[in-house]
């Protein structure tokens, strides 16, 4: 059985017919054709698959793309500042937080998702809130100092507006 | 020129924390990984696996599977009669299982169907049928004097007995204060890359060729197997790296997963895309081995090793894989850290029914190193010294040969030394820090690129081809394969600071067989200082030909040319010509420039003949770490926090400071999963940990902060003096964190991982000791 899906992708609204055991992260890669997001394992272990759902950081492998109707959904494609990276991919840039990069896509949806609702975090807070992201590559050091990066650009550009 | 009439100078590339070129693709998600690759006329591959972990297949019914509709192809072990394998002594693996099965989840057949839910009811409705043989999930069945044979050519189920005695051992015991022996027992662990396995092949039925997209670290080792399994000849193959989501050494031979999707691919005459889950890259493995290491030190009174002898065992899995290199590296390195003379070793390598393993980051070295570190702390406690004075004691006194015949030409470990004893204020801490806290000490050291390729071929070690042309970017062609370690950012830098010109002039385009040439893969370390050396040879060749371009035109000889990276000019008063008008010189007459630079290994560095197999272990650089671990053990629970590490790692020149702490601290931490959580877990040879939450990866929260620092040595043959950077600091953490939680708690634990149970074992048994003690007197 197949139902209707109308729902916002990185702000442009799709309706699909989808069946009710598609994921949402096989709707977005396979049906989309956004490969951005990654599947790093069985289901619920790595968070690779993270992305927002109306604003809210999710793995869209536990998430069923039909309970999606009516929800805004964004992907790592749909990050930038202007044809430039945003302030978030520039700190994983920058500071290495980014070293295969298989993590990352999930693990950049998970700062925003996090700086979203608390601009300032300290290291903790980094560190509790991104738990249920793994990576394998840089033992996460660079990868705080990435969204510690992006804080600081972040307020920067706050004070100057 | 500018307004100030300054020349421009060289652009500096060397030595600059430049983020990695491929950084924006990466974290923009653009950046296509080989399970990206999506056709809407590409079949599903799966692949079906044993459930048994030892038997006799006597017959696989494919029709059910065929006859499904949506099912292209169904292929079983008579696909190929080829075996696949990294020596070319030991190619035995096949593919898919023949007449054997020897691990659960060893492939025994495979399906391409229309979407992959056909392909795994496919899957499922192939019968096998199997006669079930005994089999043995640890080195000791393995070993018993009933146990059958895995392979018929393995007699005993030993796949390599390594056995060598270098100096007198005997004398050196002699000699000892104090002869001591320990023995320790590692886990097995695995790779965890965050990418699991997949496979893209498109199969051309016109012209009977193939190309194959692969998630590996070795491309061409991947031709080269495909070529072999498939019975193609190579020219009609075209192996292309994607973005490659690490690997960590499980991606260091050709897998089944990719001589699969191939053979499904041919067997459908078109494109299957194979993605294995995770459950399954786990089984897939090629992970650090289950080992034993015993070792029986002599020490004299001021810490000096006189003399080591180390037995160890290594449980295997049930094919080859990189297994006899491994048992040969694990002896072999127990040379070339410190000044040893008088050595025995006597090494097995066990065939049993689990998974194959293979090359984990730190080949072979991370378990004796292990061993080796504990037994120096067990003995530097016994004799009253301080862990740092007793690797002190025991540095090596002059570069050149060791006893083995390795060859050392640059040693940064004293100054490692240094700066983590200052960095953890080692001095003023240990012995006093409060109850449950403790700093522990660990050295390790690594090859940079083995000097022997597997394939002993007579070509170079490393080629890279440059192109130029009309638009004035200069193109590196290299079959190199960046896997997130940063190889391609490393081969700009080097070819930009050679001509001087800014790194953003230089692209890569990096391994795919029909454009970049050949190269061996990523593994051993070798890609920075060999492709590196390459790569520098070709910048150098180009620039000779930028020289007398610009010669031509200034009407002097090239000697006279002054190559200012942008601006080449002929005397000092001169404007000089600008980067792009030199390069359009240099196409006059002749048109798209190419060059190449090539590297090869000094036969000096090849290793001794001191006993068979000796060549493993020989490499032109041996990089260096120190680290002290910092740690805080709950008395009740015995659960261990990292609250610190201090590593300091001798890469010689680091050629990118940023990348080179990304590369150490990435070592630390996966050091830190095998020494505190990792380990994979067996049920009659059924894995049970086949996930990232059962495995226990380390998360953000069980992390610590690594405070890293970069030692230069500059060693006289590396690439600007550079040596390895990704591997060295792996196994030091492992006797660190032993010996930090031996300080804090008075229990040394000599099973890995530490985990709380086994460390409250120890200390509940040690109270139980005390109270006796009290009770006697």
């Amino acid at each position: 059985m197949k139902s209707y899906l109308s729902l916002q992708v990185n702000g442009r609204q799709r309706d699909d017919a989808v069946s009710g055991n598609l994921l949402l992260v096989d709707y977005l890669r396979e049906v989309v054709g956004l490969t951005g997001t990654k599947i790093g394992c069985d289901g619920g272990e790595c968070g690779l698959c993270t992305v927002l759902i109306d604003g809210k950081a999710q793995h869209s492998c536990l998430t069923l793309a039909a309970t999606c109707n009516g929800k805004s959904v964004e992907t790592i494609e749909s990050l930038g500042d202007g044809g430039r990276l945003s302030a978030i991919q520039r700190g994983f840039h920058e500071k290495l937080g980014a070293q295969c990069g298989f993590c990352t896509p999930g693990m950049v949806m998970a700062a925003e998702g996090l700086l979203r609702e608390n601009p300032e975090p300290d290291e903790e807070t980094i560190r509790t809130e991104m738990a249920s992201n793994i990576c394998r590559c840089t033992g996460y050091v660079k990868i705080i100092e990435a969204v510690q990066f992006a804080v600081e650009e972040l307020k920067s550009k706050k004070e100057a507006a | 020129m500018d307004g100030n009439g300054t020349p421009p100078s060289p652009v500096k590339s060397i030595g600059v924390p430049l983020p990695m070129v491929d950084g924006p693709e990466k974290i923009s998600g653009r950046a296509q990984y080989t399970s990206d690759f999506y056709d809407p006329s590409a079949l599903a591959g799966a692949i079906k696996r044993s459930t048994v972990a030892h038997a006799r297949i006597l017959n696989v019914d494919t029709s059910a599977a065929e006859a499904l509709h949506g099912v292209h192809a169904v292929i079983t072990g008579s696909e190929t009669d080829e075996g696949h394998g990294v020596l070319p002594i030991s190619r035995t693996e096949l593919p898919i299982a023949h007449d054997k099965v020897r691990y659960r989840g060893e492939p025994v057949a495979a399906v391409a169907a229309d979407s992959i839910e056909i392909a795994i009811k496919a899957c499922g409705l192939i019968k096998v049928e199997y006669d079930e043989l005994p089999a043995y999930f640890t080195a000791e069945e393995a070993l018993s004097e009933d146990a059958i044979d895995l392979h018929d050519h393995r007699e005993g189920n030993i796949e390599r007995h390594v056995e060598f005695e270098i100096g007198d051992p005997d004398e050196g015991f002699a000699e000892a204060d104090l002869v001591h022996e320990t023995e320790y027992h590692c886990a097995e662990v695995c790779q965890v890359q965050t990418e699991p396995h997949a496979a893209y092949a498109e199969y051309d039925g016109e012209r009977d060729e193939l190309t194959v997209r692969a998630s590996t670290q070795v491309p061409y080792y991947v031709h080269l197997m495909l070529s072999k399994i498939l019975k193609m000849p190579k020219s009609k193959i075209r192996v292309i790296k994607p973005y490659i989501g690490g690997g960590f050494g499980c991606r260091t031979e050709a897998l089944n997963v990719e001589m699969i999707t191939a053979m499904l691919a041919r067997r459908a005459k078109g494109t299957v895309r194979t993605v294995i889950s995770r459950e399954d890259t786990f089984i897939t493995h090629r992970g650090r081995q289950e080992q034993t290491v015993k070792i029986r030190m002599g020490m004299a009174k001021d810490g000096r090793v006189t003399a080591v002898d180390c037995k160890t065992i290594q449980r295997g899995g049930a094919h080859s894989g990189y297994g006899i290199v491994t048992i040969l590296y694990a002896g072999s390195m127990l040379f070339a850290i410190y000044d040893l003379h008088h050595v025995r070793y006597d090494g097995k390598r066990v065939l049993t029914n689990t998974p194959p393993c293979g090359a984990f980051r730190g080949h072979g070295t991370v378990n004796t190193r292990h061993a080796f570190e504990n037994a120096m702390d067990e003995m530097a406690e016994k004799l009253g010294l301080d862990p740092f004075e007793v690797r002190r004691i025991n540095l090596i006194k002059e570069l050149g040969f060791t006893a083995s015949d390795q060859w050392i030409n640059s040693y940064g470990l004293p100054e490692c030394l240094d700066v983590v004893e200052r960095a953890s204020g080692w001095r003023d801490r240990i012995g006093n820090l409060p109850p449950g806290k403790g700093l522990g000490l660990g050295c390790s050291h690594y090859i940079s690129g083995a000097s022997k390729p597997v394939n002993w071929t007579g070509e170079p070690h490393a080629t890279i081809n440059l192109k130029l042309d009309f638009d004035g970017s200069v193109v590196i062609l290299t079959g190199a394969s960046e896997i997130g370690q940063g190889s391609n950012t490393i081969l700009v830098q080097c070819v930009a600071e050679v001509l001087g010109i800014d790194p953003s002039r230089v692209k890569v385009v990096d391994a795919d067989s029909r454009v970049t040439p050949k190269d061996n893969g990523s593994y051993s370390s070798r890609v920075t200082y060999m492709v590196g050396n390459a790569a520098i040879e070709a910048a150098n060749n180009l620039k000779g030909v930028l020289m007398e371009a610009a010669a031509r035109k200034f009407e002097v000889s090239p000697e006279d040319v002054e190559c200012l990276g942008e601006v080449y000019r002929a005397g000092t008063q001169d404007e000089g010509m600008t980067f792009e008008e030199v390069v359009m010189a240099a196409l006059e007459g002749t048109g798209t420039i190419t060059v190449k630079g090539n590297f090869d290994t000094l036969p000096e560095s090849w290793g001794g003949k001191k006993y068979r197999g000796a060549a493993i272990g020989g490499t032109m650089a041996f990089s260096y770490a120190a680290q002290v671990v910092e740690v805080t053990v709950d008395p009740n629970t015995a659960e261990i926090t990292v609250d610190k590490v201090w590593v300091a790692h001798d890469c010689g020149k680091a050629l990118n400071p940023l990348t080179v702490e990304g590369q150490i601290q990435g070592s630390v931490w996966m050091g830190m999963g095998q020494a505190l959580t990792e380990e994979t877990a067996y049920h009659d040879g059924l894995l049970i940990s086949g996930n990232m939450l059962d495995y226990r990866v380390p998360t953000f929260v069980d992390s610590p902060p690594i405070e890293t620092h970069i030692v230069e040595s500059n060693d006289p043959h590396g690439p600007f003096g550079a040596k390895e950077a990704g591997e060295a600091s792996l196994a030091g953490f492992l006797p660190a964190l032993t010996s930090a939680v031996a300080n804090a708690m008075g229990v040394r634990v000599h099973e890995l991982p530490v985990t709380p149970d086994r460390l409250l074992q120890l200390l509940e048994d040690k109270e139980r000791e005390m109270r006796a003690a009290t009770a006697a007197e």
